[in-house]
């Protein structure tokens, strides 16, 4: 069998498959049809320091082949995580992690302080990279400067694995992924959804409520593993990809391009399943085409 | 609540119109307990313009290993399910979603479906009468061959028809029905938006408990993705776990 483990700074992950924020709910949503423990880990919904109600409905648009989503980052505050979902999932053997987001760098910090504290919790991912939400999010991932800024401010309050998931809405993302590497950050994500927009032509209206939203699923991977590729060359941090990945092969070729792990999304809701089954997929590839460790055919595409 | 995700055979089809059909599914294994109003989220083989799942109250259950899904074809997804043919596979996962709220005790229910809206109070229907219930259905439509399964509807308990052309029962939309102003214990819901408003309206008016099952734009159904809320007297909440069964005192109709 070969080895599938794969390392992210201080995080052993037993294979490089991890699902990504807003797609996995809290884990337990998808316990009925994967073994959470066979999954390298996985990544909780976004969490920001105080409640947030979201954005109204309609927040969801079906597009060829993905899906746009204006959610805006609906949950209950990092204090209710803490206090009633951290104890469901604290006895996993695998890794939780949690998807952080904010207004201001304070927010975001004293968000991740409080994520510190939980024993079972060896990452957070830093959400600078959501469109949805006018401030939290996108307005600091797309320059360097302010990509900066949030990192050096979680650097500080956060001790353990930080990943910060990027925006692929940016002319030159290699730059963002240098700014963030130099602010400290272990590892970076990408992608993050791409900004897109659908209009219902009977009424003429947006079909989304807040007018635009972000593009996942297969309509955004070669997107995702040209950026990952890029990515992976202008850092020496791990990168995890990420981008409408659905099966094992999608999964390798993020690897190929340089990816340390990936992260399933959008699959999650075509088939519960995919995440196990990716995982399973490329142990089963790797074997039957002699490959004895992930590092073997990391970045082979150069 | 045991949910699975298993590929059905779909061992029956019938066209109820030329845009309906109702399938009849089996799972090669018991499937775990399916209570009236839950629904599926089926997955459309060969269709590249229906890239997520779509859900579909599950009509009929017979307690072991076979449901039925009642379907509209609205768009090409839907189109495709209803031409499913005996024999083919569909890939389910069920049962979704919290259902009605069931009696302990014996009471005077009404029904009121419109459209393909009448899909799950067949099953809620079975179940009111297997607990005593007397069960009245109300079903509306445009026209008489809107009315769908009505024989069916009528094997369980009394069925009272609208229709907007006259053409069966009284003439106009089911709040016009003199069945709408009888007394009931409590009053189940399922159709369009301004039907189940209008119902919900009135049972507030009369001081009737209500139930409305709605059917939100889903991704995930498993309560994972936030994209099918409505707005409740507690905040946003997902219809396809916290629903898609909601007492009308929860909603802002």
């Amino acid at each position: 069998m070969p080895n599938l483990s794969v390392s992210i700074a201080s995080l052993r992950l037993k294979n490089p498959v991890l699902t990504a924020s807003g797609t996995f709910g809290y884990g337990t949503e998808f316990a009925p049809f994967v073994d959470l423990e066979a999954l390298g880990g996985f990544i909780v919904k976004g969490t920001t320091l105080h409640a947030r109600e979201g954005n109204d409905y309609p927040r969801m648009a079906e597009t060829p082949s993905g899906m746009l989503n204006c959610v805006g980052l609906q949950n209950k505050g990092v204090d209710h995580f803490c206090t009633h979902i951290y104890p469901t999932l604290r006895d996993l053997d695998t890794n939780v992690i949690v998807n952080v987001s904010g207004s201001s760098p304070e927010d975001y910090a004293e968000c991740a302080r409080r994520i510190a504290a939980l024993e079972r919790i060896p990452a957070i991912e830093l959400n600078i990279s959501c469109p949805n939400v006018r401030q939290g999010g996108m307005a600091f991932g797309v320059t360097a400067a302010g990509a900066a800024e949030v990192v050096r401010a979680v650097r500080w309050a956060y001790p353990k694995t930080l990943i910060v998931k990027l925006s692929p809405n940016v002319t030159d993302i290699a730059e963002i992924a240098r700014a963030v590497e130099a602010e400290g950050a272990d590892s970076v994500s990408l992608i993050n959804t791409l900004l897109g927009m659908a209009i219902d032509i009977e009424r003429r209206r947006p079909v989304l409520s807040i007018t635009t939203g972000g593009l996942s699923g297969p309509a955004v991977r070669p997107v995702a593993l040209r950026m990952v590729w890029q990515v992976a060359r202008a850092v020496k941090i791990p990168v995890i990809g990420l981008g409408g990945i659905c099966t094992a092969e999608d999964a390798i070729s993020f690897i190929m391009a340089g990816a340390t792990a990936v992260q399933v999304g959008t699959a999650n809701f075509l088939d519960p399943r995919a995440s196990q089954r990716i995982a399973q997929g490329i142990g089963e590839w790797m074997e039957s085409h002699g490959v004895e460790s992930v590092e073997e055919i990391r970045g082979v595409v150069s | 609540m045991d949910k699975i995700a298993c590929d059905l055979l779909c061992t029956a089809r019938t066209m109820l119109t030329p845009h309906h059909a109702l399938l009849t599914l089996r799972a090669d294994e018991p499937l775990p307990k399916v209570s009236p109003g839950q629904f599926a989220n089926v997955r459309v083989a060969g269709s590249p313009a229906t890239f997520l799942r779509r859900p579909v109250s599950i009509h009929d259950y017979d307690g072991a290993a076979t449901v039925q899904l009642l379907v509209h074809a609205v768009g090409d997804g839907t189109r495709r399910l209803c031409e499913l043919q005996v024999g083919e596979r569909l890939d389910c996962v069920l049962p979704l979603g919290r259902g009605f709220t069931l009696p302990d005790t014996p009471l005077r229910a009404l029904l009121v479906g419109g459209g393909v809206g009448v899909a799950p109070l067949y099953l809620l229907g079975v179940e009111l009468v297997r607990r005593g219930c007397d069960v009245t259905f109300l079903l509306g439509g445009k026209t008489e061959a809107d009315i769908l399964r009505r024989e069916a509807f009528e094997a369980v308990g009394r069925v009272c028809l609208t229709t907007e052309d006259g053409s069966a029962g009284t003439r106009g939309f089911v709040t016009h029905s003199p069945a709408m102003g009888e007394r009931y214990d409590f009053i189940y819901t399922c159709g369009p938006k301004p039907m189940m408003q209008a119902v919900g309206r009135a049972a507030r008016q009369s001081g009737t408990p209500c139930e409305v099952s709605l059917e939100n734009m889903m991704a995930c159904g498993l309560g994972a993705c936030l994209c099918c809320v409505e707005k409740t007297t507690t905040g946003n909440r997902c219809v396809c776990t916290d629903g898609p069964v909601f007492n009308t005192q929860e909603l802002i109709l």
